[in-house]
């Protein structure tokens, strides 16, 4: 029994390290073509090391400006879903009304939505209010496409705040919004930060939207611009696309270590979707 | 109910809006040039014959289903379950290394991603460096087979959802019952097919319908990839969509086919909630 348990343990850690390494492999090659200034297309060691990579891309035009492009967009998305959704989810998890459960289904129901499929109807749609190219059209529909889903989630960390202390509150003559300002909101900011979290690094990795709504090159973001590296020079510098792919994903990497670490974020949302 | 007003407000206009042009655009011969741009004209049914009538569309249809069947269907919710699975007895330090793995790959931008598999499938890339070293032939696995190309990138990216899930859900079997099973003699694959799926079904069917709606609607990682070639070897739908609504400046016949694309994902999307709404009954 236990010789058996042992030879199982075994197989699977051997069939889990491979299965891992095959997923290392593309990511190695970044990391080490980032330091490479003759970097090609395989994973290999660089032989001396440079930042060179990192020097030739950080510049307004490369790097500083799509990235600050994209906080302006994602961040401005991210909080504007996240005053919407608290907003909605009070009434919904707070009072049971007969309107409540076809909204929630509705919102459910949305979450499915392809949004790829909405795109060029919203496009369509931007050109008739005049919002194509403009950065607040672009953060409202961007808002819009993960309220559904940021709805959600806040209903159902909301639903695990007890309500007697907000009866506590209306009693002594709170009004509901400061009832949610001063006691739902604090005690469920763990949820607030997943919600938000999750929110942003969607909104950062997301190719299609901004890649549709915005045209100008000083207004992309930097999902958009990286598209620059294959211009019409013919082969691209790989060293410098593998630097400036790590410099774009550097934040969302950060903000899902803290997720991961401070609120067991992956599993909250396995969890969550689950549910 | 006043809270509520600027959630309504924004899905209304930026959300039911476009549906319901896209419902209005479908039907007429919208164009960003020519004829459909100057005067805009109902032509019925005319952009849902020419799309079933043409091989591009029913092309895309079928690689859509393909794409959908490997890299989700079978990719990322078998590969995310075994995972889940096997990690319940590994040792703790390849659990991490293993997990980090298949998070990382899941936390990278699309565009990344995609230019990270590009070098990956690459003629020169490090694949071919493997298979050379095995006694395999090479070859430029994005010119020979997009679309596989692209399925195994897209089951690289997105395991990560699945094995998050099935392990959330793997966390809540009690140990007791498939200790009880082990002790009635129901070994190895029995265990796992009679005890253990079962009680997981519930997770199973959210996230295949889950898995599903993503997958139907990627863009940015095709296109970085191949941009639907070469020619139109792994041009899924939106893909085609895009090509015939911008490239071509079809408006009326790119709203038509994101109309068939959106019911697909409406029925898909129904499917769930009467699935969740049964479990909860």
């Amino acid at each position: 029994m236990i010789a058996r348990d042992r030879v199982s343990k075994l197989t699977a850690n051997l069939i889990l390290a491979a299965i891992g390494v095959l997923f290392v492999l593309p990511l190695l090659w970044v990391l080490f073509a980032s330091v490479n200034r003759t970097a090609g297309l395989r994973v290999e060691l660089p032989t001396s090391p440079t930042f060179e990579n990192f020097r030739a891309v950080l510049n307004t035009d490369t790097t500083y400006r799509p990235v600050l492009n994209g906080i302006v967009l994602c961040g401005g998305a991210a909080l504007l879903t996240m005053v919407c959704a608290v907003l909605a989810a009070y009434p919904l998890s707070r009072f049971k009304t007969k309107f409540n459960r076809p909204f929630l289904l509705t919102v459910l129901f949305c979450t499915g939505l392809p949004i790829t499929a909405v795109m060029v109807p919203v496009y369509g749609l931007f050109v008739q209010l005049n919002l194509v190219d403009t950065l607040g059209g672009t953060i409202m529909f961007m808002a819009t496409a993960s309220l559904p889903f940021a709805i959600w989630l806040t209903k159902t960390f909301m639903d695990g705040v007890p309500i007697s202390l907000e009866e506590a509150a209306w009693v002594d003559g709170a009004g509901n919004m400061q009832a949610l300002y001063r006691i739902v909101l604090p005690l469920m900011w763990p949820g607030i930060a997943v919600v938000l979290i999750f929110t942003f690094i969607g909104m950062w990795g997301n190719f299609f939207v901004p890649f549709m709504l915005l045209l100008s090159p000083e207004r992309l973001p930097a999902s958009v611009s990286i598209f620059t590296f294959f211009g019409q020079y013919g082969e691209p510098n790989y060293g410098q696309l593998a630097a400036y792919s790590l410099i774009y994903t550097f934040p969302v990497l950060v903000l899902y270590l803290l997720l991961s670490r401070k609120l067991g974020g992956a599993f909250t949302m396995g969890g969550a979707i689950k549910g | 109910m006043l809270p509520l007003a600027p959630a309504i407000g924004l899905m209304l206009v930026f959300l039911a809006g476009p549906i319901l042009y896209c419902i209005y655009a479908a039907f007429t011969n919208m164009a960003l040039t020519g004829t459909g741009a100057a005067n805009v004209q109902f032509v019925g049914l005319d952009n849902f014959r020419k799309a079933f009538g043409s091989s591009a569309f029913t092309n895309s249809i079928w690689l859509t289903l393909v794409f959908t069947l490997l890299s989700a269907i079978i990719g990322q919710n078998t590969l995310g379950l075994g995972l889940a699975l096997l990690m319940r007895r590994s040792s703790k330090l390849i659990r991490n290394f293993v997990g980090t793995a298949v998070i990382g790959a899941w936390v990278l931008p699309e565009v990344v991603a995609a230019y990270l598999l590009s070098a990956f499938f690459n003629d020169e890339g490090t694949l071919n460096v493997i298979l050379h070293k095995v006694g395999l032939p090479g070859q430029d696995w994005l010119y020979a087979a997009p679309i596989i190309a692209v399925s195994l990138a897209n089951i690289w990216r997105g395991t990560a959802f699945s094995m998050l899930v099935y392990s959330a859900a793997l966390s809540e079997v009690p140990k007791e019952i498939e200790e009880s099973a082990e002790m009635d003699g129901a070994a190895g694959y029995k265990r796992l097919v009679f005890v253990t799926l079962p009680m997981i079904s519930r997770a199973i069917f959210t996230n295949l319908m889950l898995i599903t709606l993503q997958t139907l609607s990627v863009f940015g990682l095709i296109y970085a990839m191949t941009r639907g070639g070469p020619g139109t070897k792994s041009q899924t739908l939106p893909l085609y969509m895009y090509e015939q609504a911008f490239s071509f400046s079809q408006i009326g016949y790119g709203t038509a086919i994101a109309l068939v694309m959106l019911l697909i994902g409406a029925v898909f999307s129904l499917i769930y909630l009467r699935g969740l709404n049964q479990e909860a009954a």
